[in-house]
């Protein structure tokens, strides 16, 4: 394993532009367990958009100019299942028989899920300073299924003791975003994310928490769209607020 | 069509992809004596409404003159062989037997509409599945297990196996092939409506399975 | 109209089709729960799912090898092997098999083979009579429809429509919804059609290349009944079915009804390996198994897409699969639906006909992580994807490579990878969408259809990390 007194953050073209507050969150996690976090200038996407499309070259040549943003032998952690599970599983297979495979390879082999980071390597321990507060938990199917890191975020939250988990219907089901699944197959996504926000509303949940913000984006929308006051929050940004009494 | 054949094995022939291993011969082996076989069998075969009753070796002639009667049931089916002969000796008055011993042929009519149960041997019990073993032969022929409502079947006691792996890898299946071998989990069901259960589709409607003892 | 639009009517059609929703909806919730009782210990799990990949990927492997094998032992003993390279040989093959034996009446185990080639249709324009024995089957031939599901036929329908379908074709029976009456009905109708059949037709689940013998799994006992009563059976099969060992059956079978049905096992599993011998009573006189080809051959060329025949028909993606629940089998428009039918119809039939299944698909693994023969449908689907927009990637022989690519879409990831690839490029983006976000449109097509549009921060996490001292590279 790699050292872990610096880690690079991988922010991810989603966080960077509509949910800034929770990668900042999550550095700032990183840095009150003592990590010096290093946020790479170059960085811009993982490269997933293009290759869940089937433009593997345009993704390819993104990904390629991600490489040389995590030269040094130290994690780079990621505050999203499936940018990270894009890093960690697709990469080798993008890069599989180009010149810098190995370079891929190499940052695939130290990619972390945020969560997966805090309680895996850091092993995190939160104080609760929050009001008490009953949420719903979805795990992006990425970070269940790619990542295998589910129940990361479910002890994170445990940690957490004013914080009461609700259960909802179907709960490994996908929220139907899908990234360009959304756009290409809207009404489906719609119907699967007027499901999901169902299920999670049946919970009388005063928040929802994920750890990957394009769930939170289609989730998050659609209570908007439907009028409802659910909030969603990422789970960094949750876990700063409730650890620090504030938000980031 | 010779040249189908040649043209599909060609293409197959032609692109072999790589080697994958052979996989290990499939064992799972429980540790279980042949009390706990036959207690997981029968509460297997109870949980698909398979009835199962523990009968003394030489009394289930005895069973069924004295169970079958008060439900109504009369007319059975029996083959040739040991089983055969030792029902048609015992059974009572009420009982009308029918010998399956021609070929189906000329009496489908017969056996479709006429018959309100059979009774078979079986080969061997399945514990872990809760599943009867049946090689039918020309004694205990296929349609025996099939096609009347009730199948009475009498299982021996001391052939209970762990799971269709251990029986496979016991008795060297693979160079003795019957016709038709058969695993029988219970009576036929299906749950094609609503995916709910419902019981007596096409085959036997009930199984009632003797162990002997 | 193009097959991205007739896929959008139909996908239209199911989602406003509230009841047809509720139908799935109701019907694989209590699938899976089923199925999540027969594995309680992920580490056995994994094991058999290890176990039954390793047997199935060595049957792909030696595959011409096993048919000739299994050809060879099945012919010793006394079952007649017919090879078909497509849908149209093998029902000539099957239509003269029944002429020569004068054969008027078919009764027919399920098979999704026979879905492929469109039997039943071809037989009846011969002039025979074929009856589904199967009850999902029955009840969706009566109906007029294709399977909506490979293992559970009917499951599109509810016990009134059902009711409604018995009363119309068989009015002497008295109305009822009670599924057990229904099915007693069933049984009725059906056990004439048993008795009186001349053929038999049947799928296979496995056929045993060592001992040259058909497996066929099923709870109701009309495969058996088809297989045994009438003086000839038919089996017909795809290529991929073979195994190489009698005991690579346990394995499969297990895996396969526990994760199809949430059964330990099915009530039968009939294995044949001869015809009616001398001296026996019963039994059909003539076996014949037709070993269908219809693309399997051209699949196995590519070493990461023959995963694909790995499948052992039982389902399971299909029961997990978040976008089949929606939508059902029918809005698929193919004979196979769901995660298996998007990994493999566009490889039998072509991208350029119903390469378009690739879209219903949000990548969320769920088939993936069931699947009893461990098939990576998420990674066939998105090389699929990929396939179906670049005519150049590889040399496998998939038909319509590159015929899904548009222009206008090709031009936007073209943008796409310039803006991310420079990252000077990307910063001023962001630093432009920040300063403008009062301009991000407030709708966005399908996307605000149903959610409020998402819109840039006022900052970018680039300018807050560095304005909380954060250092970069």
């Amino acid at each position: 394993m790699p050292a872990t007194s610096q880690v690079y953050f991988f922010a991810t073209c989603l966080i960077d532009l509509l949910y800034p507050q929770a990668g900042l969150a999550g550095m700032q996690l990183l840095r009150r367990e003592g990590v010096e976090v290093i946020f790479p200038a170059n960085q811009t996407c993982c490269g997933q958009p293009a290759f869940n499309s089937g433009y593997r070259d345009e993704a390819l040549a993104v990904a390629r100019a991600q490489l040389a943003c995590f030269p040094r032998d130290i994690p780079v952690v990621v505050p999203s299942g499936s940018c990270g599970g894009m890093m960690r599983q697709h990469w080798p297979e993008l890069f599989a028989g180009q010149p810098d495979e190995q370079a891929a390879l190499d940052v695939a082999a130290r990619t972390y899920e945020l969560t997966e980071f805090l309680v895996d390597v850091l092993q995190i321990r939160l104080r609760d300073l929050g009001e008490p507060l009953a949420v719903a938990i979805h795990t992006s199917c990425s970070a269940r299924r790619e990542m295998g890191v589910a129940d990361r975020i479910e002890s994170l939250v445990a940690q957490l003791d004013k914080v009461e988990v609700l259960t909802q219907a179907r709960k490994a089901e996908c929220c139907g975003f899908g990234g360009t699944f959304a756009v290409k197959q809207a009404d489906v996504s719609g119907a699967m994310v007027r499901d999901k926000t169902d299920a999670l509303r049946a919970t009388a949940a005063q928040c929802v928490i994920s750890q990957d913000c394009g769930c939170l984006m289609n989730i998050g929308g659609a209570f908007e769209k439907q009028g409802d006051g659910l909030q969603t929050r990422h789970i960094a940004e949750f876990l700063w607020e409730r650890t620090e009494g504030a938000a980031p | 069509m010779s040249s189908a054949r040649d043209n599909i094995l060609g293409r197959l022939r032609a692109n072999r992809p790589h080697a994958a291993p052979t996989p290990p011969v499939y064992a799972k082996p429980l540790g279980w004596d042949r009390e706990r076989c036959i207690t997981e069998f029968m509460t297997r075969m109870q949980a698909v409404r398979g009835e199962t009753h523990r009968v003394a070796r030489d009394d289930w002639p005895a069973w069924i003159n004295r169970e079958l009667p008060p439900r109504g049931i009369h007319r059975g089916l029996i083959g040739r062989g040991a089983v055969a002969e030792k029902l048609a000796a015992a059974a009572a008055d009420e009982f009308t037997l029918t010998r399956y011993d021609h070929a189906i042929d000329d009496w489908k009519g017969v056996l479709f509409r006429d018959i309100d149960f059979s009774v078979t041997g079986t080969l061997a019990g399945l514990a872990e599945s809760g599943s009867l073993v049946l090689w039918p032969s020309p004694d205990e022929p296929r349609l025996m297990s099939l096609v009347p409502p009730l199948h009475i079947a009498l299982l021996d006691a001391g052939r209970m196996f762990e799971n269709f792996a251990a029986l496979l890898a016991a008795e060297n299946w693979s160079a003795r092939m019957p016709t038709n071998a058969l695993l029988v989990s219970g009576p036929s069901k299906t749950a094609d409506i609503e995916q709910t259960l419902a019981y007596g589709i096409h085959g036997p409607k009930a199984l009632i399975v003797l162990i002997l003892e | 109209m193009n097959q991205t639009q007739a896929f959008h009517r139909r996908i239209d059609a199911a989602l406003h089709n509230d009841q047809l929703r509720r139908n799935f909806r109701s019907a694989l919730s209590g699938i899976q729960a089923k199925r999540e009782t027969q594995f309680p210990d992920d580490t056995q799990l994994q094991s058999l799912r290890e176990q039954a990949r390793m047997v199935r990927a060595n049957a792909l492997v030696r595959q011409p090898e096993l048919l000739e094998q299994l050809e060879a032992r099945l012919t010793a003993n006394g079952i007649q092997v017919h090879w078909a390279e497509t849908p149209q040989q093998a029902n000539t093959i099957i239509g003269d098999i029944l002429q020569a034996a004068g054969a008027r009446s078919v009764v027919k185990g399920k098979s999704m083979v026979s879905e492929e080639t469109e039997l039943n249709h071809y037989l009846e324009q011969l002039g025979i009579e074929v009856v589904e024995s199967d009850l999902g089957e029955f009840i969706i031939q009566l109906a007029q429809e294709p399977p909506s599901h490979i293992v559970a036929p009917a499951i599109h329908k509810n016990r009134r429509e059902v009711a409604e379908l018995f009363h119309r074709f068989y009015p002497d029976i008295p109305y009822t919804e009670d599924i057990d009456q229904l099915t007693q009905s069933a049984r009725l109708i059906l056990r004439e059609k048993f008795a009186a059949a001349d053929a038999g037709i049947s799928g296979v689940n496995f056929a045993v290349a060592e001992t040259g013998t058909l497996c066929l799994v099923e709870n109701e006992g009309n495969g058996r009944l088809s297989t045994t009563a009438p003086r000839v059976h038919i089996a017909i099969t795809g290529v991929e079915k073979v195994v190489e060992r009698l005991s690579d059956v346990p394995p499969l079978l297990e895996i396969l009804t526990k994760s199809a049905t949430g059964q330990p096992i099915t009530t039968y599993f009939n294995m044949i390996s001869r015809p009616r011998q001398p001296g026996e009573l019963d039994g059909p006189e003539a076996v014949h198994l037709v070993l269908l080809d219809n693309g399997r051959s051209r699949i196995r060329v590519d070493e990461e897409l023959l995963d694909t025949l790995r499948c052992i028909r039982c389902g399971t993606c299909i029961n997990y699969c978040p976008v089949y629940v929606q939508l059902g089998g029918h809005a698929y428009g193919t004979v196979y639906p769901g995660p298996i039918g998007i990994a493999l119809e566009p490889q039998r039939i072509g991208i350029d006909k119903v390469g378009t299944l690739t879209s219903a698909c949000t990548m969320c693994g769920a088939c993936g992580e069931v699947c009893p023969v461990k098939i990576p449908l998420p990674k066939l689907i998105n090389r699929l994807r990929a396939e179906a927009v670049n005519e150049q990637r590889t040399t496998t022989p998939l038909l319509g490579r590159g015929s899904l690519r548009k222009p206008s879409e090709a031009t936007i990831w073209k943008l796409w990878q310039q803006m991310y690839s420079r990252p000077r490029l990307y910063r001023l983006f962001t630093l432009v969408a920040t300063r403008l976000r009062w301009l991000t449109p407030g709708s966005l097509g399908g996307w605000t259809r149903y959610r409020s549009a998402p819109r840039p921060a006022p900052r970018s996490l680039r300018e807050l990390a560095m304005k909380e001292g954060f250092g970069s590279e």
